[in-house]
């Protein structure tokens, strides 16, 4: 057992000391083709140094991945792997800078063109075609059977989608007569509905993820509203509802600007965040600012009895962002 | 030991004198040389941290309720998408180190191609006979945007959401085929159909990565078919002679030493610097947005873009044929990299220049092509900056508005005043050299004559 221990220390030490004796040119051998430089003791050690580090990174990653409950989990894993690449990158950089010949060769450029080997090409191209007689014909059915091959096989695409029916994107949820709810479902009374603030509502009981479901609800003071006559009756006792998908580019309208000294400053205004385009509650949605070309959709408002809020019919407007022709109909339940 | 092994394959092969000539292939040695190989290797990363996270990402759109360690959002609504990206960063050991590592990467990815590109482009590296190779380059670009597109809409988190309604805009606002498209990729109109996350998913992991490795492929390979180009260091450099380190011994530990670098600081950003912490986000609705929302910084241009075009559909009376977003989100992109694509025959033709190039130039020997670049250049970084306005709002309080029609104004005069610049100083500079030559010349005639004397 003891000698067992005296063999692994010493060839441990001899791995460690042991230096390998530079090869000689014998005579007779042909001559080097990597030219020959002085060995650099420091560099190699430097090296392995370096390896051992990277090594014992990569030993503490997986003991980082074996320890549960280890706080900073994370941040000791991306450590340890980080800076076992770093140590790798290091070890690499100094064997490339002091272990191994770095010489400057030379090579010519490639030949810039073949033009033997051109003409040959096209040599065999025309020969093999010189049986034909009616070539174009003949290139003219090759090209059509491809086209139609090519149109056969890309037709099953239309699969993924309707096409060619724009119909589905005039659709809302919202129809005459139905509930203005909120968030958890429960109704909007007009009672709730505050001045100065924003409300988001949703048709009651439909699919609240269609762009034309959701709606922003603002109540101005009267005298505010500029409507123009076609939406003069769309507010209810000064509650106005807008679609709350910017007419822009699709982003949920999330910002409502509110003047704070009303003579001097802007009036209200609904704003989307992505690329601020800004809507004018009081007028029934017209772009104010930013990139939206289109205003933005107003829903009709009615309170019933129990002074509930409900649709009193469609926008007035395609809801969403626009395309070719958007506005050749307009919302439809 | 060595010796048996090269004999073996040799003899099944016949390649040794293939891999004679590989090993000493040479590599000219100049720091920019190295941007490209950081773009493949980031790629290296991305394609091996993706892999892992394929194994627990589910595509699907049904709502569940979050049931995970995360407090915040127990019992919320969620998507199966957002919640398995959750679990990857909550529930799967180093799932989050993995996550931040492939979003790292993406974003240097792009980077390392983004100041490629510079490179390439201000030292004249596409001239004849590399135009091929900078095409599948610019094409690789392209491709990786919308690839970086594609993974973070996948995650269907708000910003997602947000992302997605933007490029559903922007394709439903291409013109006469615009609302067709929309509803061909997503199956209906928005949010559409729970297949249009497989279709995403799909082109993420498979489609879209094949694509950019056979790219990748046939660059490399139009590289090495060509050789690399050179700057004209010293004397020994010509159009004909390519001096450098060969592959094998000195440029492999460089390379790989290059790899280990790339790969050692992506991971410890991944785990030390937090990006896209989705779980603050939340999950997605149509109805809901948040304030202050970015892209990855490779989007930021078609932002700005999107936010600087003033507001106007292009319609003829009422009816609209070019929807706003496409001036910013599609014409704008369109524009620049068709400059891209045709710079190299524009150059051609303008310049009568139809010879081969292995020399470099550097931007002063080339005034115009500095300029015309510095002016594209200036051009989509300021659109670029132009998308962080509303930061600037919060950070500096310059009012948004006074900003974007500032903005709409510098952002035609800027590239023409940059432009004339960088032209001035290109000339000036190379006059600088001719003095110097000049002084240098009269000198050593001085010395030779008091030598004689």
């Amino acid at each position: 057992m003891r000698a067992r221990a005296k063999d692994v220390a010493l060839s441990a030490l001899l791995l460690v000391v042991g230096r390998r004796k530079r090869p000689r040119l014998r005579r007779g051998e042909h001559e080097r083709i990597v030219p020959e430089q002085p060995p650099d003791a420091g560099g190699e050690l430097l090296a392995i140094a370096l390896l051992a580090a990277s090594a014992l990174c990569a030993i503490a990653f997986v003991a980082f991945y074996a320890l549960d409950r280890l706080p900073n989990q994370t941040q000791l894993l991306g450590g340890a792997l980080g800076l076992c690449f770093c140590f790798l990158a290091a070890a690499l950089i100094v064997t490339a800078k002091r272990i191994v010949v770095s010489e400057q060769i030379e090579h010519e450029y490639p030949l810039e063109e073949h033009p033997h080997e051109q003409e040959t090409v096209v040599q065999i191209v025309e020969e093999s075609g010189d049986r034909l007689t009616r070539r174009r014909l003949f290139k003219l059915a090759l090209f059509g059977a491809g086209g139609a091959l090519g149109v056969a096989l890309l037709t099953p695409a239309a699969s993924l989608g309707p096409i060619l029916d724009v119909d589905p994107f005039y659709g809302t949820p919202w129809r005459r007569g139905r509930r203005l709810v909120d968030g958890t479902g429960k109704p909007y009374r007009a009672a709730d509905v505050e001045e100065g603030t924003f409300y988001t509502a949703f048709p009651e009981g439909a699919d609240r993820e269609e762009l034309g479901a959701s709606v922003v609800l603002v109540r101005l003071a009267e005298d505010e509203l500029t409507l123009p006559p076609a939406l003069a009756r769309y507010p209810a006792e000064g509650i106005v509802a807008y679609s709350k998908i910017c007419t822009h580019a699709g982003c949920a309208i999330s910002l409502y600007r509110t003047p704070l000294f009303a003579p001097t400053e802007p009036g209200p205004a609904l704003v989307c965040p992505c690329h601020y385009s800004t809507f004018n509650v009081a007028d029934g949605g017209s772009v104010e600012f930013g990139p939206a070309g289109r205003k933005l959709p107003m829903l009709p408002l009615a309170i019933d009895g129990r002074g509930h809020l409900r649709a009193a019919g469609n926008f007035d407007e395609p809801v969403g962002p626009s395309w070719w022709g958007v506005r050749n109909r307009s919302a439809k339940p | 030991m060595i010796r048996r092994a090269v004999r073996f394959v040799d003899q099944r092969s016949g390649g040794a004198p293939l891999v004679r000539k590989a090993l000493r292939y040479v590599f000219p040695d100049h720091w920019s040389f190295l941007l490209g190989e950081v773009a493949l290797y980031a790629f290296v990363v991305l394609v091996a941290t993706g892999t892992y996270l394929a194994f627990f990402y589910q595509d699907g759109t049904a709502v569940v309720h979050y049931r995970g360690p995360y407090p915040p959002l127990r019992g919320e609504e969620v998507t199966e998408a957002y919640r398995s990206v959750l679990d990857i960063s909550f529930s799967v050991k180093a799932g989050l180190l993995i996550r931040q590592t492939h979003h790292w990467a993406a974003d240097v990815f792009i980077a390392a191609i983004f100041v490629h590109l510079l490179r390439v482009f201000f030292t004249g590296a596409y001239r004849k006979p590399r135009e091929l190779t900078y095409w599948l380059g610019v094409t690789m670009l392209v491709v990786a945007l919308l690839e970086g597109y594609l993974g973070y809409s996948l995650v269907d988190d708000l910003l997602s959401g947000m992302g997605l309604a933007i490029g559903y805009a922007v394709v439903l606002s291409i013109p006469f085929v615009g609302a067709n498209l929309a509803e061909l990729i997503w199956g209906g109109p928005f949010p559409g159909k729970h297949e249009f996350f497989a279709r995403m998913y799909v082109l993420h992991v498979f489609l879209i990565p094949i694509l950019i490795a056979v790219l990748l492929a046939a660059h490399l390979a139009l590289v090495a078919l060509r050789h690399h180009t050179q700057f004209r260091g010293e004397r020994r450099q010509t159009e004909r002679k390519i001096v450098g380190l060969p592959l094998y011994p000195a440029y492999t530990p460089r390379s790989l030493g290059l790899f280990s670098a790339v790969a050692g600081v992506l991971f410890l950003l991944g785990g030390l610097v937090q990006i896209n912490p989705i779980w603050l986000w939340g999950p997605y609705h149509t109805y809901s947005s948040t304030n202050g929302a970015q892209p990855d910084w490779y989007l930021g241009w078609l932002i700005g873009a999107l936010r600087l075009v003033p507001g106007w559909d292009f319609t003829v009376g009422h009816y609209t044929l070019v929807p706003n977003p496409f001036w910013g989100g599609a014409a704008f992109p369109l524009v620049v990299f068709a400059f891209l694509y045709f710079w190299p025959s524009l150059e051609r033709r303008f310049s009568g220049d139809v010879r081969y190039h292995n020399l470099l130039e550097r931007p002063r020997d080339a005034p115009g092509r500095t300029a015309i670049g510095m002016g594209v250049l200036t051009w989509t970084s300021f659109v670029f900056f132009a998308g962080a306005s509303d930061r600037v709002d919060v950070l500096f309080g310059l009012s948004y508005t006074a900003q974007i029609w500032t903005y709409r104004v510098l952002v035609w005069v800027l590239p023409v005043v940059v432009g004339a610049v960088s032209y001035r100083v290109c000339v000036e500079l190379q006059r600088g050299e001719l003095v110097e030559h000049e002084r240098k010349r009269a000198e050593a005639e001085a010395r030779a004559a008091r030598g004689a004397a």
